[in-house]
């Protein structure tokens, strides 16, 4: 196992986890948006627990749901053959849990922000509920499709706690970035520590920078 | 004739509508702001919910107060849009163009246009989809009287060439009385009266047109120039109104509102006020403990009087009566 091992896996899961987030926090963030169900601020308060709740809580849960006497674990052995804890179909389905808001939120905020006279004349104009959608609300929150895209994919890829209850440390399996720079430094190997470390404070900073000035160029058009 | 048939209630507010309208030409939706005008033409629109089609199946084309453009598209792919889902062709694109100036904004970005550029493109837009009704709720409000000015001419032109029916919100009267053929009246969710336009101006017992929007739209043809003043003659007499508006054949709209009209019973030998017309006292309408309105006949059309009652009284004013209106002044409509 080379030293960027723990690099290619985390962004496999990243890729994975933001197309299924874009995928499911779509039609949610839409649904949140427009709402009037007094509903609205328990399902949302749901949606943003990732962010205040210690990975550990969130990685306990999600181990004895996904652990072979679990609800989603046992129906997973009973359609495979195999559990979904400490593999990468389990790694992913903690990591869309734990990057939810990073998805929803941005998304809904772009929602919001449409005017609903806009969609109004797009129907008027003869275009479909799911037509207008396409045509004019995915090209108007662009931005925010640019911001939950990037926001989830970084946030996937330094999750540290979640992976390591649900994903355990399994070298090429389930062992990301993050745990790799705790064996380091467990082991006092701080060298290979600095640079993995290194390595993602650089690529969250680029993300981050990326994400800003594009956002920043669409402001000023 | 198109029926509208719609009730809806909002939290205490209720709109019920049944009424039949011309299929062609504009109809006039007036009231005060609550009455439910807008609410009637989201109702029509399917943009009220409440079943039926769906918006998008509903072939109207909708322009909305504020000029509401997609941002993402340029003028041209504004414009597309709709054409791009019509169902039918039966409105030519380039004419529509053509009568609304938007031809040479084709390739503008949609956030350079003025306020009125962009709902002459919203309007184009909203014909380019072929439909069958156009809904327009007040369309001039959200403008500065400038752009108002600048715009009125283009809503003539759609008002004389436009092949498809249309329903005009305004609060109003000018804009009503200058664009539209039919009127309708809502109050508080009702239809408070609704007719040919010069019928219902006519009217003298309509409270949401006492006071300052009180008066009626006289059809005259402009036909001579003399002292900077143009002559119009009409069915029942000729007017002089300050200005030379272009001499024609047909028929232009004169209105003629009613705190500018009073009654005298003899022809007047000395007054300062050019026009003075022979008319028969038709109705006499108490319209609060001060005013009345009174309905004088001039033949064929009509004009409205807003008098005292106190000038009633002293007057010993009586239906049947002849007496002579003097017309103060005169807004030439186009």
């Amino acid at each position: 196992m080379s030293l960027y091992g723990p690099l290619w896996l985390p962004a496999q899961l990243a890729i994975v986890t933001t197309a299924i987030l874009i995928g499911i926090g779509t039609p949610l963030a839409w649904w949140l948006a427009r709402t009037e169900t007094r509903w609205k601020p328990v399902v949302q308060s749901i949606v943003a627990m990732p962010i205040v709740l210690p990975p550990t809580v969130l990685g306990f849960y999600l181990l004895i749901l996904l652990g072979p006497q679990g609800a989603i674990g046992s129906w997973w052995v009973s359609l495979t053959g195999d559990a979904l804890t400490f593999t990468f179909a389990g790694l992913v389905i903690a990591s869309c849990v734990y990057s939810l808001p990073f998805a929803v939120q941005p998304l809904q905020n772009a929602f919001e922000a449409l005017p609903r006279q806009t969609l109004e004349r797009a129907w008027t104009l003869g275009a479909s509920k799911l037509d207008a959608f396409f045509s004019v609300a995915v090209p108007l929150s662009l931005r925010g499709f640019v911001s939950a895209a990037v926001l989830t994919f970084a946030h996937t890829l330094g999750e540290f706690g979640v992976v390591l209850m649900v994903g355990g440390n399994i070298p090429g399996e389930t062992r990301v970035v993050s745990i790799a720079i705790f064996d380091h430094v467990e082991s006092l190997q701080y060298a290979s520590a600095h640079r993995l470390s290194l390595l993602l404070l650089a690529f969250a900073f680029i993300v981050l920078f990326v994400m800003f000035a594009i956002n920043h160029r669409w402001r000023r058009r | 004739m198109i029926r509208l048939q719609h009730k809806v209630r909002k939290d205490a507010f209720l709109l019920d509508v049944d009424i039949e309208i011309p299929d062609t030409g504009v109809t006039g939706v007036f009231g005060e702001s609550g009455s439910g005008k807008t609410t009637l033409l989201r109702c029509i629109a399917g943009l009220e919910g409440g079943g039926g089609l769906p918006a998008h199946r509903r072939n109207v084309g909708f322009v909305f107060q504020q000029p509401t453009l997609f941002p993402h598209l340029d003028v041209r792919g504004n414009i597309n849009f709709g054409e791009k889902r019509a169902a039918s062709r039966r409105v030519d694109s380039q004419s529509v163009l053509d009568m609304l100036g938007v031809e040479s904004l084709l390739d503008r970005s949609v956030d350079t246009l003025s306020g009125g550029e962009a709902q002459r493109v919203a309007i184009a837009a909203a014909l380019a989809r072929s439909p069958d009704i156009v809904l327009m709720d007040e369309p001039l409000a959200s403008l500065d009287r400038k752009r108002k000015d600048e715009l009125l001419p283009y809503f003539d032109r759609l008002h004389e060439e436009l092949s498809v029916p249309a329903i005009y919100v305004s609060h109003d009267v000018e804009e009503i009385s200058r664009l539209c053929d039919y009127l309708v009246i809502l109050d508080e969710g009702h239809v408070a009266a609704h007719g040919s336009l010069f019928d219902v101006l006519s009217r003298v017992d309509i409270p949401q047109l006492a006071g300052r929007n009180a008066g009626v739209v006289l059809w005259a043809v402009p036909v001579d120039h003399e002292d900077g003043l143009t002559k119009f003659d009409f069915s029942d007499g000729d007017i002089w109104v300050p200005g030379e508006f272009e001499l024609g054949r047909s028929p232009v709209r004169l209105r003629i509102s009613a705190s500018d009209v009073s009654i005298v019973r003899e022809r007047p030998q000395q007054t300062t006020i050019l026009n003075v017309l022979r008319a028969t006292v038709e109705e006499i309408h108490r319209v609060d403990e001060a005013r009345a309105m009174v309905r004088l006949g001039l033949g064929n059309q009509d004009l409205l009087a807003q008098v005292t009652n106190r000038s009633v009284r002293r007057f010993g004013l009586r239906e049947g009566d002849r007496v002579f209106a003097q017309v103060k002044s005169v807004t030439v409509r186009r």
